[in-house]
């Protein structure tokens, strides 16, 4: 008999615990239709938002509270486009007052054309956020000491990049992130990189406890396809992972058994 | 000297003027804005919900009204 994973083994960060390890963004969907449907594919719990001013002459995007229900979401969130730690607490503090909850997606990038984190700036927001008794998902690179150093901060995760936000290259780096894995005690959730549904099952398959995507979703020809099959991949990933994969070898072994062939001895 | 009935404020960025002795709930009326629904921040303090009543709008005073929108 099968079971669904999702029910069977439940991921806790913090004091809270989610039945999805895929989390997914809210950025860059067509329009709020697709989104809500995506959302829906992709079983997710956790989805990020954003904090941004309020369009005083309302030409465009309303809140998104309008379409994301706080009783059936746990809505998180992020400070990204902040470039200094100060800048990020200021929005994290924002995201608090805005939302549900105290968790927050810290992102201080340090450079435009990659995204990549200021690993510095990261770290002292980290400590700030902390000691306000915000509950820091801190999205960094695949770096092991910037990772542990993070855990001591008093981070409730450590969000390693596979690769670059946006880029869809997908895991770049499969032993930093199983290093990082392996040298944590608070979960690992993957974020930014993914491209498709492959990407989202090796990651998983590295043994994190979760993955965070967006672009891989809200940019696919399909949003609300492309959803249900990370749903799947993840969920595939994971599975494998537990189940334990069998060795490389640079042999080959026969799946059939010599024995009791015609003209033996 | 006479106090002008008008303050300038910035709002979003954007400077605005407003009657003088307003609140920051007034403001908020102003635009139409459900206090539920928007974070008011005051000079970079974050004014909560019960205080924004009796928190008066001066000259020269910066305001940012956020919420959430689509992220990653």
């Amino acid at each position: 008999m099968t079971t669904a994973l999702s029910q069977t083994e439940a991921l806790a960060i913090g004091d809270r615990t989610f039945r999805s390890r895929l989390f997914v963004g809210t950025g860059k969907y067509a329009d709020n239709p697709i989104m809500t449907r995506a959302l829906d594919a992709s079983g997710a719990e956790v989805v990020t938002v954003a904090v941004r001013r309020v369009d005083l002459d309302r030409s465009h995007d309303e809140s998104m509270l309008h379409h994301l229900d706080p009783e059936r979401f746990f809505l998180l969130a992020n400070t990204a486009g902040c470039y200094s730690a100060d800048e990020a607490v200021r929005y994290a503090r924002l995201g608090r007052e805005a939302g549900f909850n105290d968790f927050v997606k810290l992102e201080v990038i340090g450079d435009q054309q990659t995204l990549l984190p200021d690993v510095q700036g990261l770290l002292a927001a980290t400590a700030t956020l902390v000691a306000e008794g915000f509950r820091v998902m801190a999205y960094t690179n695949d770096d092991l000491i910037t990772a542990l150093r993070l855990e001591d901060a008093g981070a409730v995760a450590v969000m390693p990049l596979a690769s670059p936000i946006g880029s869809g290259l997908g895991l770049l780096n499969p032993y930093a992130i199983r290093t990082i894995k392996s040298r944590l005690s608070v979960p690992v959730v993957v974020d930014a990189g993914v491209g498709t549904a492959s990407d989202a099952c090796v990651t998983m398959e590295q043994g994190v406890d979760g993955i965070l995507m967006n672009t891989a979703i809200a940019e696919a020809a399909n949003p609300v396809e492309m959803a249900a099959a990370m749903r799947m991949a993840v969920e595939a990933g994971r599975r494998a992972y537990l189940a334990g994969r069998m060795p490389r070898r640079e042999v080959a072994v026969p799946s059939t058994p010599m024995h009791g062939m015609l003209d033996s001895r | 000297m006479m106090s002008s009935p008008h303050v300038q404020v910035v709002i979003n960025g954007k400077p605005t003027q407003l009657p003088a002795h307003g609140s920051l709930l007034d403001l908020l009326a102003r635009f139409d804005l459900d206090p539920g629904a928007v974070v008011v921040e005051h000079n970079r303090t974050i004014v909560r919900r019960p205080k924004l009543a009796g928190t008066t709008v001066h000259d020269g005073d910066q305001v940012e009204l956020v919420h959430f929108v689509g992220g990653g």
